[in-house]
């Protein structure tokens, strides 16, 4: 009757509460795995896509983490990356229509990016290692945690882009405009993606810097 | 001297391990060999002795690049007097530089090495000559008129990015005095680009545009007579204009052994025979232009002798050096006469080989081991 416990466990227990703590730190799919890098260069010149672009990846990482999960079972292995696609590939399709109606705007700005949160390396790879061996609940925490991890960096990172590149912030103007007068101008290099990967590295720096225990060994 | 000897004699047990100021060991060194010759030498095994350090070498391309600086700074003072229409004589136009310049090393140096200390001080590494001559170069290949604190921000990220998140010096991958105007260039463009501020305070009635200015927008009339240029008295970044003056370093680098005579030849080699092909192909005005003046113009002297000889980020072996600077000198013509919006070409060039030049390496090594596996295997034969 070890199913009826497990059952029976509280829905924040310690174990599932790690889920979604692990990713924003010790775990975060950015700095830590490595993963999604692409659409954290391309969507961060400014707040607003950025977070447009967090949520959309929670709502998809989280509803195929579900859906896999309760599929998970049912999924022939050797074709159990197709079925993963098809269902992120429906998420997305969603994601991107509810955008065009509600939020237009930004979503002419993101583009191409929401379509290729289907190629985004982390909502595969949370599938294929958790959602595929967990059941829904967890998976569902899983996907939400790792989509705060990802759109913790990615706002930080569009937090200095936005305003050292524009002077702006979520388009309010913060940098005052007597600072223009006296001679500062923005850095066009914030604009443009290398600086994106440079914010990135000096994250990943920072963190590594406080957590030791992420220092790989040098062999 | 004696007395400084001594005087640092007697603060150095302070500095070792268990002193009082343990913790600064690295500033006291760097202290010390700023005034005195190393006493560290090797104990074990043979070793070739020589007199040649690094710190005797960055010395000979500080005096390499002094002929260049200094004439860089009379024609500072020589551009703003000429496009007001006067002539005060030569020393006042050399003060009026030296003080448009002074602010912009003090910057340079103030910023790029109070960071290296820093950086050796948390590191425990020791503060080395590596940033003597970046300090001067980074200065020498801007305008006149940049902002200061434009200036310190780029020599903080050429520092922190370029070098020391890589280790240090001898560490870094590209050449962190062209990383420093690469990040102005993207980052500020209006205050290094364009024909406005070559000139120190410019009068506004007169064209400060650079050759290569002329030359983007299709002015070919208007393009300085090659003795111009190749003296110098053209408007441009500090110490890039005059060519003479670089051959004078590039000289004194060359017989010293210093600086590599391979990768000059070979990015001249690169931009003429560019600029030969350009000149038959023919398809518009700026590809006729004589190949040589590709030489001359811009800075693209300065780079071959003094950015791309750089012995870190430069190719290790001697034919990878033909090729890497083969291929500079090609692109960096390249780049100037097909992309409209990056008037000038040896910086990219070379930050762009900087990064090939592991790979070049890697190529020549492998193929001199195949070349010899097979003469291996014909002589066993």
């Amino acid at each position: 009757m070890s199913e009826e416990k497990q059952e029976r466990e509280p829905l924040f227990s310690a174990k599932n509460l790690k889920l979604v703590k692990g990713p924003l730190n010790l775990n975060n799919p950015i700095t830590v795995q490595v993963l999604g890098i692409c659409s954290a260069l391309a969507v961060t010149a400014k707040m607003k896509p950025a977070i447009v672009m967090a949520i959309s990846v929670m709502v998809v990482l989280a509803a195929s983490n579900v859906v896999i999960s309760l599929l998970r079972n049912g999924i022939p292995p050797r074709i159990r990356i197709i079925v993963q696609l098809v269902v992120i590939a429906s998420m997305v399709i969603l994601v991107d229509q509810v955008l065009k109606a509600f939020v237009y705007d930004i979503s002419k700005q993101l583009s191409v990016f929401v379509g290729l949160i289907i190629t985004n390396c982390i909502i595969m790879g949370r599938l294929e290692a958790f959602a595929m061996g967990n059941k829904p609940w967890p998976a569902f925490l899983d996907g939400i945690g790792n989509s705060l991890g990802y759109g913790l960096i990615l706002i930080v990172v569009a937090f200095f882009r936005e305003l050292f590149g524009s002077g702006t912030l979520l388009g309010v103007q913060i940098v005052p405009p007597g600072f223009y007068n006296i001679g500062y101008e923005n850095n066009g290099l914030m604009i443009l993606p290398p600086m994106a990967l440079i914010t990135l590295g000096v994250i990943i720096w920072v963190q590594r810097y406080y957590k030791r225990e992420l220092i790989e060994e040098n062999k | 001297m004696k007395a400084l000897r001594k005087f640092l004699d007697k603060q150095k047990p302070h500095f070792e391990d268990g002193g009082k100021f343990a913790k600064f060991h690295s500033m006291f060194d760097a202290m010390e060999t700023l005034f005195f010759v190393p006493d560290k030498v090797t104990t074990s095994g043979a070793h070739i002795r020589d007199a040649i350090d690094m710190k005797r070498t960055m010395i000979t391309v500080f005096v390499a690049l002094m002929p260049a600086l200094l004439f860089g700074m009379w024609n500072i003072g020589y551009q703003h007097f000429t496009s007001y229409g006067e002539n005060p004589g030569n020393w006042p136009m050399f003060w009026y530089g030296f003080l448009k310049m002074l602010p912009l090393l003090i910057v340079s140096y103030v910023v790029g090495l109070g960071l290296e200390i820093i950086f050796a001080q948390i590191r425990h590494h020791d503060v080395n000559e590596g940033f003597f001559v970046t300090g001067l170069l980074i200065p020498m290949i801007v305008p006149p008129d940049i902002p200061l604190w434009q200036l310190a921000l780029a020599v903080a990220f050429a520092v922190i990015f370029g070098k020391e998140v890589f280790g240090g010096t001898g560490m870094n991958v590209l050449n962190p005095a062209l990383l420093a105007r690469a990040f102005l260039f993207f980052a500020y463009p209006a205050s290094i680009s364009g024909d406005k501020v070559w000139i120190a305070d410019k009068a506004d009635a007169f064209s400060g545009a650079t050759p290569l200015g002329h030359a983007m927008i299709g002015h070919f009339d208007q393009i300085p007579s090659v003795y111009k240029m190749f003296m110098g008295f053209i408007p441009g970044s500090n110490g890039e204009t005059s060519v003479l003056m670089i051959l004078i370093g590039a000289f004194i680098l060359i017989i010293t052994g210093i600086g590599n005579w391979r990768i000059m030849v070979s990015v001249f080699a690169g931009g003429y025979i560019m600029g030969l092909l350009f000149n038959w192909w023919g398809a518009n005005e700026y590809m006729e232009l004589p190949a040589y003046y590709h030489l001359i113009m811009g800075g693209f002297a300065f780079g071959a002798v003094f950015m791309a000889t750089d012995p870190v980020t430069a190719t290790q072996t001697k034919k990878g050096m033909y090729y890497y600077g083969f291929l500079i000198g090609l692109i960096a013509v390249l780049i100037r006469v097909f992309n409209p919006a990056y008037p000038e070409g040896v910086m990219l060039a070379i930050l762009l080989m900087n990064v090939f030049a592991p790979l070049i390496d890697h190529m020549v090594v492998q193929s001199n081991i195949k070349r010899r596996l097979k003469r291996m295997k014909l002589a066993i034969k």
